[in-house]
Order: structure tokens, then C-alpha cells, then sequence
């Protein structure tokens, strides 16, 4: 009993369970056959949307008016430099992956930039800073579609012991982020910044240094799903990016962080970002039209967010 | 008993008996104040002395737990701020309470709810230029302009005026708190000129200052509060800036002085700090008080001693000063933290291997400082919340303890903390002295500053003295902290 009580007191105990009924529901439709490939695919789609909302999830947790809204175009801008770079090259691989990530270093630090010097609210800060990135992106990418080197597109569309490869390194990256909020003094430094700056400030937490690298650190996790995203899907697109803005915010809300700031977690992005690829999978099987599609997703999302924040408030 | 009927049937608004408490701390403690038409009653005290609380009281903002309110000699059961208002109080606050997106002409239809209905504009502008004209002539404000563009002095002006406007409602008694900290010599004199012209037409004001020569100069009458009750009440004539001092002080606390006599001139200066008005030097192991009316500029001193000793983008291995903060809810409880994670947060830098928190050494060292400074809870995994206030300003002294700071900055953390946590902190903050710890202690509490080696008092924002060991005395104290006396 104890165990289970101390089970549905994780905020990210409700992003599962709403994952699990959705795939039983879309199992229930398409028979026990596809419930292989119906995961497969979830854990698949769900690597990118993991690796973007952790970096979200950090700034989030910096408090209110903390978001960056430069994801989607710094994905966009890291997927072209690389796979440009690389050239269809297997030698350049890991060049690619370096000013992929130099790419996101760059973001990040020009994010905080605006933030601190210009005095801007990140979310004017980020959303300006992605106008100029995804212009960048447009004069670097000049509407060539370029492939992935052979080893790199290999590596992200296939499987090791049945599991994705990009969910195997959406894995290894949400471990290292557990790590960083759970057990570092990092995590600390930004959960204390979220509840309350002032207090922060005086308990000698060097803030401004760690709301830098979170803005950072979010680029580049940011840049790093661009490069797999863009090897994955056979070239850099320009609108590559763009259902990750709400993606990146969505997984980490659902999830169980909250939204104020100061409170985070990392399995809940799991569950939220398998939860968000079965939902519209489910919507698909069961033959609903696009639009009838949004409006249902939007209306779930609204739901588990009310019912997951209703009970949290209850329990408080 | 007759002549106090006597008096409550004249007063303007007349309170007896009046008590409030906020927790432990007993703000009025049966406050007697009695206003008459035509009379200037000058109100004097130091730091919770009650001042504030009384003003509050007959503006109708707070309500007495226990006693009576009389208005025009009237019992008035269901006193409040529209009650109060109705009989024409008025108060003009310290800090300034107009809105600033606001014009005055707008910010006067606030104040007056008669000026309605169309042409409004017109008659505030008129209501509010008639006032300023008479109490500051030749004042040069423009009503149709932003109050957030005015200077400081400006909007206190606008701020007086407005009290002593009139649309419907006549002004009858003004309180006027501080109202001169903000203006310069020749606008105090215009103000204090039309404040004399105004009881001589019969109505009353409250005046509150602590710049004792215009107190004595402007009021008829004097009352000196102390501990929540009235400590002396007379003529002013019958008063000097020395007598008023004296009035303020507590007698029977004098010879409480828990002075340890230790010689500290030898030891080495670790804080030093120059710019407001006289030297700032705390030595090593000393317990440096900063003392004063609040609001003047002891916090100011504080946040600034802090700000240019830590750093804000690395983590500092040898942290310089720490901090206790005194409004726990603005800068020092983590609300959704457990107890552990409030009361190590600032020494996680020696908890740290390999980047992570040893989250054993932090609970062993955690349990040690509730030991020691005895935190009244089982589990340190609490919320930090399921603490009364007093054991959470504990907690925030065993974080600043913990670290290895040698000096520690106080924002006057005994507000609101009953008398046994006191005596437990005041123990704890003797022993961290005598092993070479500094700590710098912003006090609104006498018994508190007396405690402290060296004393820097404040005034306006400046040092305007030091005492150290045996001059540091109430007496000392309060006559540094009312302007017009020397130190």
C-alpha cells in the first residue's frame, strides 16, 4: 500500500498512464499484431521530442517567464550546417556532430546574450534570436536537400536488440540529464533560481552562471536532435523544426514539471512524449480527419494537464 | 474616568485601550490616543514602538483585537477605512502611494470617489490645483502629467496636497508620517506654514518625524509611545529634544547589557565599506550592530555588502560573507524544498564530489546543525513550510552557519520570533563570535543592538555614528537616530 501510495505521489505517474491507455485503446483497434511495431515506432518518433524537452525542461525550471522559443530553428539551422559539412562524407561524421553542436553553443550563448545585456524577457529573447537562426538557416541550406552520410543515416532508422537506436541515445541523454537535476549541485543551483531568485542570490548560488549555461545547454541538446532528425528523415528540412516548439513544451508540461518553475522531472518526458506520438497515431487508426485530429489533441493534452494539476493541487 | 469621557465627547477620533498583536509580538498593548479639533499632536517613538500601527488603527486600515473607537464622540462599532474617511481622516504615507501610470488629475478621482460622473477631469483638476496652490505655492506641477515622471519630491508634494484637498468630504485630521523625509528645507517650511494655517482653521493633524526640532516646533502637544502603549504625554513646550529622547528610552532595560568586554581594536579589519557618510569597518569576531529608525538605509548597506563580496557567475570555493535573510518569504525559505535542502543549499560547494552532492555527508552535517541549534522536528525531509516561523528562521541561520564564511550579514532575522528562539540564536550568534566569526546585525530591536560590540547607527541613508563597548547604550542610539541632536 505504502508503495503504491508513494508511486502516484511522482508527478510523472500520470504522463504513463495516460500512455499506456492510449496504446491499449489503439492495440484494442488494430489487434495485437501491430502493438510491436506501434511501439516501435512511438519509441522512434518520441527519441526527438525527449532530447528537445529535457533542454526545455531546464529552462522551465529557471522559473516563471523562462522558455526558449529558438528551438525549432536552431534544430533546423544544426541539421543543415552538419549534414553540409558532412557531405555525404562517413569520414566526416564527427564533424558533423561538433558543428552541429557549436551550432547550438552559438544559440545559447547569443540567447543569454539578449537576456542579460538587452535586458529582453527570454521569451522575446528566444523568439527573436530563432527569426535570425532560421534566416541563417534559409541562406545556408539555399533550398538544396543534401543526405546524410550512409553510416549516420543507417545508424538513426535502425534498431539495436529491437530498440531504436535514437531512443537508445535519447536514453543515455536523459539519464545524464537525471543525474545533472537529481544528484549535482547544478540541479540544485537552478531548482533553488526557480522558487525564488532573490533567495537564491543570497544563499550564494552563483545565478547568473547557471541560468547561462541552462540557456546553453538547452541550444545545444536543441542542435543535437537537429542533427539526428535531419539524419534520420534523409536530409535537413526547413520546417523541420517547427512542430518541436509546442513538442518541447507540451512533454515537459504534461510531464509532471511545473510550469512555475523550481520543480522538475525527467521520466515524465518520457511518458509525455510516447503519450503525444500514440495519441495522434490512435486519432489516425481509428480514421478521424486532420482536422478533427488537432482538435482532439488539443483537447487531450488540456485534460491530462487539468487532471494531473488538479490532483497535485489537491494533494498539496 | 470623567474627564477621559470628557475628552473622547470633543476628539476628533479618540481611541482607548486599544490592543493588537501580530504571532508573538504585541503591536499596541493598550494604546490610549485621544485627537482634538484645532490641535497638532506630534507622535514620536523608535522602532516598533507602535507608531505605525496606531496610525493604522485610526485610519481604519487595521482593527483592534481588543478596544473602542470613538469618532466625534460617537462609539463606532464597525470602524473601517470608509468610516474613517467619512469623518475626513487623511493620511499621508512614507512610501509614496500614488499610482505612477496615473496622472494626478486621474490619481485625485481615485482618492475622491464624489468627483464622478461627466466633466470629472475639470474638477480634479480643480480640487487638486486649489490644494497644491495653497500648500506649496509657486509649486510648478502641471496636473495633467504622469505621476512616474515627476521627481521624488514632486510626488510627495502631490502626495500632501492630496490629503488636504477637498471635493465633498472636508479634510478634519491629516496624518502626516515622515512627510518631510523627501523635501528640502524651504518646501518643509511652506508645508509646515500651511500645517499651522490648517489647525488654526480648526482642523487636526497627526505628525510623525523623526527630526525632532520641527516635532517640537509644529505640535501643540506631544505623545512619546514605547512598547505599544504610551510612555509620555504633554504640552510640547513642556518637552526638549533631549526629554523626548529620554521619554523614548526603557528604563528598567538598562542594566541588562550581556557585555562580554572583549578588547577587539587589535583584531584585524575584515569588512570595510566608505561610501555612506562615516567609515563602515567590522573586525574579526566582532558583532557589528547597524541600528536606527527602519527604512533607513540598514538593508540598503546590507544587499550591498553582500552584492560586492560574492559572485555571480562562478561558484566561489571560499565564500566571502553569507546572509540571514529577515522576510523569509522574499529572499530566504525555498518553499517547495524539504528542511535538508533549505538548511544546506549554501554550503553545497563543501559537499560536492565529482560534481555530485554527497547526500550523506549533507544529511550527517544537516543533523548536526539541528542538534545544535535544536530545530523542533523529527524528519529534516519535512516540507520546509510544515515549520513555525521561528524554527524556519532557524533553519535560515543554520544554512548561513554552516557555510565557512567567516562573515555573516543579518537582515533583522528576529522579526516575528518569540523570546525562547531568541535567547537560543542570540547564544548560538556569541559562541560563532568568540571562534572569530563576524557578523554584521541589522536590529530593529534595542535589547538586540545592545548586544553588539560596535554599533553603527543610521540616518537617512547614512552612517551618521559609531559607538563601540561601553557607549553603546539605548540612549546613545536614539539620540543618533533622531536628526537635530549630536551623537
Amino acid at each position: 500500500m505504502t508503495a503504491l501510495q508513494s508511486l502516484t505521489q511522482r508527478p510523472w505517474i500520470w504522463s504513463f498512464l495516460a500512455t499506456a491507455l492510449v496504446w491499449f485503446t489503439t492495440v484494442l483497434m488494430t489487434g495485437t499484431g501491430g502493438a510491436l511495431g506501434l511501439s516501435h515506432a512511438a519509441f522512434t518518433f518520441a527519441a526527438f521530442s525527449v532530447i528537445v524537452g529535457t533542454g526545455q525542461m531546464f529552462v522551465i525550471t529557471l522559473g516563471p517567464g523562462n522558455i526558449d522559443l529558438s528551438i525549432p530553428a536552431t534544430m533546423t539551422l544544426a541539421g543543415t550546417v552538419a549534414l553540409k559539412l558532412m557531405a555525404v562524407d562517413n569520414g566526416m561524421v564527427a564533424a558533423g556532430l561538433l558543428a552541429a553542436l557549436g551550432v547550438g553553443l552559438a544559440v545559447g550563448v547569443a540567447n543569454y546574450t539578449l537576456i542579460k545585456l538587452l535586458r529582453i524577457p527570454p521569451i522575446i529573447a528566444t523568439l527573436s534570436m530563432s527569426f535570425i537562426v532560421q534566416s541563417i538557416a534559409i541562406w545556408t541550406n539555399r533550398g538544396l536537400r543534401i543526405k546524410p552520410p550512409q553510416l549516420l543515416a543507417e545508424f538513426t532508422t535502425s534498431s539495436t536488440f529491437g530498440v531504436p537506436n535514437t531512443a537508445l541515445v535519447a536514453l543515455a541523454v536523459t539519464v545524464v540529464a537525471w543525474l545533472l537535476l537529481e544528484r549535482a549541485v547544478y540541479g540544485r543551483w537552478i531548482t533553488a533560481i526557480g522558487q525564488s531568485l532573490e533567495a537564491a542570490r543570497m544563499a550564494g548560488v552563483p545565478v547568473e552562471g547557471a541560468r547561462f549555461v541552462t540557456y546553453v545547454l538547452c541550444a545545444v541538446l536543441a542542435a543535437f536532435a537537429g542533427y539526428l532528425l535531419a539524419s534520420f528523415s534523409g536530409g535537413a528540412a526547413l520546417n523541420m523544426g517547427a512542430e518541436y516548439l509546442l513538442m518541447s513544451i507540451a512533454v515537459v508540461v504534461i510531464g509532471g514539471t511545473s510550469v512555475a518553475g523550481g520543480e522538475s522531472n525527467v521520466p515524465g518526458i518520457w511518458g509525455a512524449s510516447l503519450f503525444m506520438f500514440l495519441v495522434v497515431s490512435m486519432l489516425n487508426t481509428y480514421g478521424f480527419s486532420a482536422g478533427v485530429r488537432m482538435i482532439m489533441t488539443g483537447f487531450i493534452i488540456i485534460s491530462v494537464i487539468m487532471l494531473a494539476g488538479g490532483w497535485r493541487a489537491n494533494a498539496r | 474616568m470623567n474627564t477621559s469621557t470628557e475628552t473622547q465627547k470633543d476628539a476628533v477620533i479618540a481611541v482607548e485601550d486599544a490592543r493588537i498583536s501580530f504571532g508573538a509580538v504585541k503591536a499596541l498593548n493598550g494604546a490610549q490616543l485621544a485627537i482634538m479639533p484645532g490641535e497638532c499632536l506630534g507622535l514620536v517613538g523608535h522602532n516598533g514602538a507602535g507608531k505605525s500601527t496606531i496610525v493604522n488603527v485610526i485610519n481604519g486600515g487595521l482593527t483592534p483585537h481588543a478596544g473602542r473607537i470613538f469618532a466625534d464622540g460617537a462609539i463606532q462599532e464597525r470602524y473601517g477605512i470608509n468610516v474613517a474617511r467619512a469623518h475626513g481622516v487623511r493620511c499621508v504615507f512614507q512610501e509614496l502611494s500614488l499610482c505612477p501610470n496615473l496622472t494626478v488629475i486621474e490619481n485625485t478621482r481615485i482618492l475622491h470617489r464624489e468627483l464622478g460622473g461627466p466633466g470629472w477631469r475639470a474638477k480634479a483638476r480643480e480640487v487638486i490645483g486649489r490644494s497644491l496652490d495653497a500648500v506649496f505655492p509657486n509649486h510648478g506641477i502641471d496636473p495633467a502629467v504622469t505621476v512616474g515622471s515627476l521627481s521624488i519630491a514632486e510626488r510627495q508634494m502631490v502626495e500632501i496636497a492630496m490629503a488636504f484637498s477637498d471635493a465633498g468630504i472636508k479634510p478634519r485630521l491629516i496624518i502626516l508620517d515622515e512627510p518631510t523625509s523627501s523635501l528640502d528645507s524651504g518646501l518643509a517650511g511652506k508645508m509646515l506654514d500651511y500645517v499651522q494655517s490648517f489647525i488654526a482653521a480648526g482642523g487636526s493633524v497627526i505628525f510623525i518625524s523623526h527630526i525632532l526640532h520641527e516635532v517640537l516646533a509644529v505640535a501643540d502637544r506631544i505623545v512619546v509611545m514605547k512598547d505599544g502603549g504610551v510612555a509620555a504625554e504633554r504640552a510640547s513646550g513642556d518637552f526638549t529634544e533631549k526629554s523626548l529622547v529620554e521619554a523614548m528610552g526603557s528604563v528598567v532595560k538598562n542594566e541588562t547589557r550581556q557585555h562580554s568586554g572583549r578588547d577587539l581594536n587589535a583584531a584585524p579589519v575584515v569588512l570595510e565599506q566608505r561610501d555612506t557618510g562615516l567609515p563602515f569597518a567590522a573586525r574579526e569576531g566582532e558583532i557589528v550592530g547597524l541600528a536606527g529608525l527602519s527604512g533607513h538605509g540598514q538593508t540598503e548597506m546590507l544587499l550591498r555588502l553582500h552584492r560586492l563580496r560574492s559572485r555571480n557567475w562562478l561558484p566561489q570555493r571560499d565564500p566571502a560573507v553569507t546572509f540571514v535573510a529577515g522576510d523569509r518569504r522574499l529572499n530566504g525559505i525555498f518553499e517547495r524544498w524539504s528542511i535538508l535542502r533549505n538548511l544546506s543549499v549554501a554550503a553545497l560547494g563543501d559537499l560536492v564530489h565529482r560534481g555530485l552532492v554527497n547526500e550523506r555527508a549533507e544529511r550527517s552535517k544537516a543533523e548536526d546543525w539541528r542538534e545544535r541549534i535544536e530545530i523542533r522536528t523529527q524528519n529534516l525531509d519535512g516540507g520546509v513550510l510544515s515549520l513555525s516561523g521561528g524554527n524556519q528562521q532557524k533553519v535560515l541561520f543554520a544554512r548561513a552557519l554552516s557555510t565557512r564564511a567567516p562573515v555573516v550579514l543579518m537582515d533583522d532575522p528576529m522579526r516575528g520570533v518569540d523570546v525562547g528562539t531568541k535567547q537560543e540564536v542570540y547564544r548560538i550568534i556569541r559562541e560563532e563570535a568568540a571562534a572569530g566569526r563576524t557578523f554584521v546585525w541589522y536590529s530593529t530591536e534595542m535589547e538586540e543592538v545592545c548586544l553588539c560590540d560596535r554599533v553603527f547607527v543610521f540616518r537617512e541613508g547614512r552612517i551618521v555614528a559609531e559607538l563601540t563597548g561601553e557607549e553603546v547604550t539605548e540612549a546613545n542610539i536614539l539620540a543618533a537616530s533622531f536628526a537635530g541632536l549630536p551623537a
